[in-house]
């Protein structure tokens, strides 16, 4: 099992693909190149590189969570700070990348689709950096429940459209995306924000993030003087996840988990556990695990983060499944929430409700390992955005009682 | 290489060709509103004046269809559609009237169906083939195979930024006609019929002298239909179809594929 890291798509084993109305393969076909010939353009990763030492602030630090990792077992944890990042979280990384493809393209309108926001304020900033006019499709649930951050898109000028059809949720705004894609591919990007979708997406996308992964594995060798035993993070469509685990797929000893959102838990039907509980199908132009009735409709998925309330999940993460390289477990709103006050109570440190996701497993997984194991976690994102439903969640507003 | 019947699609596209008339190819979603209440539409669609009717599979996430197709679709499924009852509706369509059965559906459900048990079934209800909006030739090895096996149309899509090697691909494979893409853009009627129409057409006819060209998305007129038919082989009507029957029930239906059909006596 050596050079996973080599792998590119269009195919991760039987997973991936181009399953999209033929309208967009020459678009897909313009990205695939634009991005080959950028990738061997040494002077598009010097402005990459560049961009993200003076704008993202990369390289972001690691932080031990000492007091955190109490609650763990006997282990350390690790906690790998995109949270730092300009816009609060990892989504930068690969907006940045396609925005300067977007440019080489000589396409001047951007459209993204986004669940948590993350992405769309993510895309947002980068529109208003280039100069680019930018839509922003979200679900009407989810416009709902992180006003805050479409607030943040509407400032930084792009137009946020609610989506009302299906589910309301991140699936219907990439639907959305797509047909806006369709109908305007002449001047327009997808600056799709995860490593699912058609070709070359999860390869592209996955490359953008890996920066994490390869920076996260520098520093814990050059500052601690080893490899993390674990690796955890959370997985909607799976981008912060990949960007992590990307760098240590050919370190045998390390071990990765993805957390998926369980809901109200692993033993009821309202989850959004695809790697768990699903099977493979296609969705929004790849073949991968997702959630589905026997008829192959998408089911709708739950969990009170917007970010991973998402019924597929990117390719390459199907295919580390399947090969048994990585391991993808379930935790419940409620769990994830408890981590989220436990981080910010013993740390100082409020983590985005997707990321607390990670941390619940991390807590868990310190118990399974063996005592002085330690746990490098992905800290994808900050909390501002989920302040309301967090406040709802624990009743810590003035006048609702003080604690849950 | 296997010998197989001529395409029952392609023969009725090119009959009408023949006498100097064009065809009119008619979408309607199976299960909308009821299963009944569409095979009742769809039959009607046929007697009215259609040449080859195109039955939907409603899907959760129809990317390529706008706001009319969405909405039929998504209440056949809150209606309680199930996968299988698009057989019982090929069935039923084609035990009452002889115009060719294409259905046009997303990949996910064939897929989780069973590409081979769903293109065995099919064809044992009696339908023609599949338009598979979502399917490119360069996915479509198992369907290639099914479809082979089951002597069943498959229709591809040629697209406006089609290239002449992906347009000759599409030629090569599909069966009964190769869906134009009249336009960038999702279903809908539109006022104009997209020029890009005329120029798909004669990039499929420079890729084949063979296959057969209908052109689809934005047509909602019998100015339209008769425009396209003058340079294509058939005119595709979905939304304006569905949208009829939302306003005004079976009747509004008949009334605009009657309307539609005339404009080619």
């Amino acid at each position: 099992m050596t050079n996973l890291r080599d792998q590119v798509g269009p195919y991760f084993g039987e997973f991936g693909g181009r399953f999209v109305p033929e309208s967009l393969i020459a678009a897909l076909d313009q990205l695939e190149t634009t991005y080959q010939a950028a990738k061997a353009d040494p002077s598009f990763q010097a402005e990459l590189n560049e961009l993200h030492r003076t704008y993202t602030g990369r390289p972001s630090i690691i932080t031990e969570a000492k007091r955190f990792a109490a609650h763990a077992g006997d282990v350390r944890i690790f906690l790998k700070r995109e949270d730092l990042n300009h816009t609060g979280s990892h989504k930068i990384n690969n907006v940045l990348g396609q925005a300067l493809l977007t440019k080489r393209m000589g396409k001047t309108r951007i459209i993204a689709e986004t669940g948590a926001g993350q992405h769309g304020v993510a895309s947002a900033t980068a529109a208003a950096l280039f100069g680019l006019e930018c839509v922003v499709y979200m679900g009407e649930v989810d416009t709902e429940r992180q006003a805050l951050n479409v607030a943040r898109m509407r400032l930084l000028g792009a137009q946020v459209i609610p989506v009302k059809t299906g589910s309301r949720t991140l699936k219907d705004a990439i639907n959305e995306a797509l047909r806006d894609w369709v109908a305007n591919v002449d001047n327009t990007h997808y600056l799709l924000g995860t490593v699912a979708g058609p070709h070359p997406f999860p390869t592209m996308v996955r490359d953008f993030h890996s920066v994490i992964g390869t920076e996260a594995r520098a520093q814990m060798l050059q500052e601690y003087g080893f490899l993390p035993d674990a690796l955890a993070a959370c997985v909607g469509g799976g981008s912060n996840a990949i960007g992590l685990f990307h760098a240590f797929l050919d370190d045998e000893q390390v071990q990765m988990y993805g957390f998926e959102a369980a809901g109200d838990g692993m033993d009821t039907p309202r989850h959004a556990a695809t790697l768990n509980y699903g099977r493979p199908g296609v969705l929004h132009g790849a073949r991968s695990y997702m959630l589905q009735d026997e008829d192959g409709q998408t089911l709708e998925s739950h969990s009170i983060s917007a970010g991973l309330d998402y019924p597929g999940v990117g390719p390459e993460h199907s295919w580390l499944k399947d090969l048994g390289r990585a391991q993808y477990r379930g935790i419940s709103d409620a769990e994830a929430m408890n981590a989220l006050r436990l981080l910010s109570r013993t740390e100082g440190i409020i983590p985005a409700i997707e990321t607390a996701h990670a941390l619940a497993g991390a807590l868990k997984l310190g118990k399974e390992l063996e005592p002085g194991s330690s746990i490098l976690v992905n800290l994808s994102g900050r909390g501002d955005k989920d302040m309301e439903t967090a406040a709802k969640y624990f009743g810590i507003l003035d006048g609702a009682s003080d604690g849950k | 290489m296997v010998l197989r019947m001529a395409s029952k699609t392609s023969a009725a596209l090119s009959s009408r060709k023949q006498s100097g008339n064009g065809s009119l190819i008619g979408y309607f979603p199976a299960g909308y509103p009821t299963l009944d209440e569409s095979i009742a539409a769809a039959i009607a669609m046929c007697k009215s004046g259609i040449d080859v009717l195109e039955l939907g599979v409603p899907y959760s996430d129809p990317v390529m269809d706008g706001l009319v197709i969405q909405a039929a679709t998504m209440q056949a499924l809150e209606n309680g559609f199930k996968l299988k009852q698009t057989f019982e509706a090929v069935s039923a369509i084609t035990a009452a009237v002889d115009t060719p059965v294409l259905v046009m559906t997303y990949w996910n459900p064939v897929l989780s169906y069973g590409v081979d048990k769903f293109a065995r079934e099919l064809a044992q209800a009696g339908g023609a083939g599949l338009i598979t909006p979502d399917l490119i030739p360069d996915e479509a090895q198992s369907w290639l195979e099914a479809s082979d096996k089951y002597d069943l149309d498959r229709v591809f899509l040629a697209a406006p930024t089609s290239s002449p090697e992906r347009i000759q691909r599409a030629c090569n494979l599909s069966r009964g006609f190769v869906y134009a893409v009249s336009t960038m853009g999702i279903t809908g009627a539109r006022n104009e019929v997209d020029q890009l129409a005329k120029t798909v057409v004669a990039n499929i006819r420079e890729a084949s002298t063979e296959a057969l060209a209908a052109v689809g998305i934005g047509i909602s007129t019998a100015e339209q239909v008769a425009d396209v038919n003058r340079y294509a082989d058939g005119a595709i009507v979905g939304s304006a179809f569905v949208r009829a029957y939302q306003d005004g029930g079976l009747e509004a239906l008949i009334a605009k594929v009657s309307e539609l059909a005339s404009s080619l006596k």
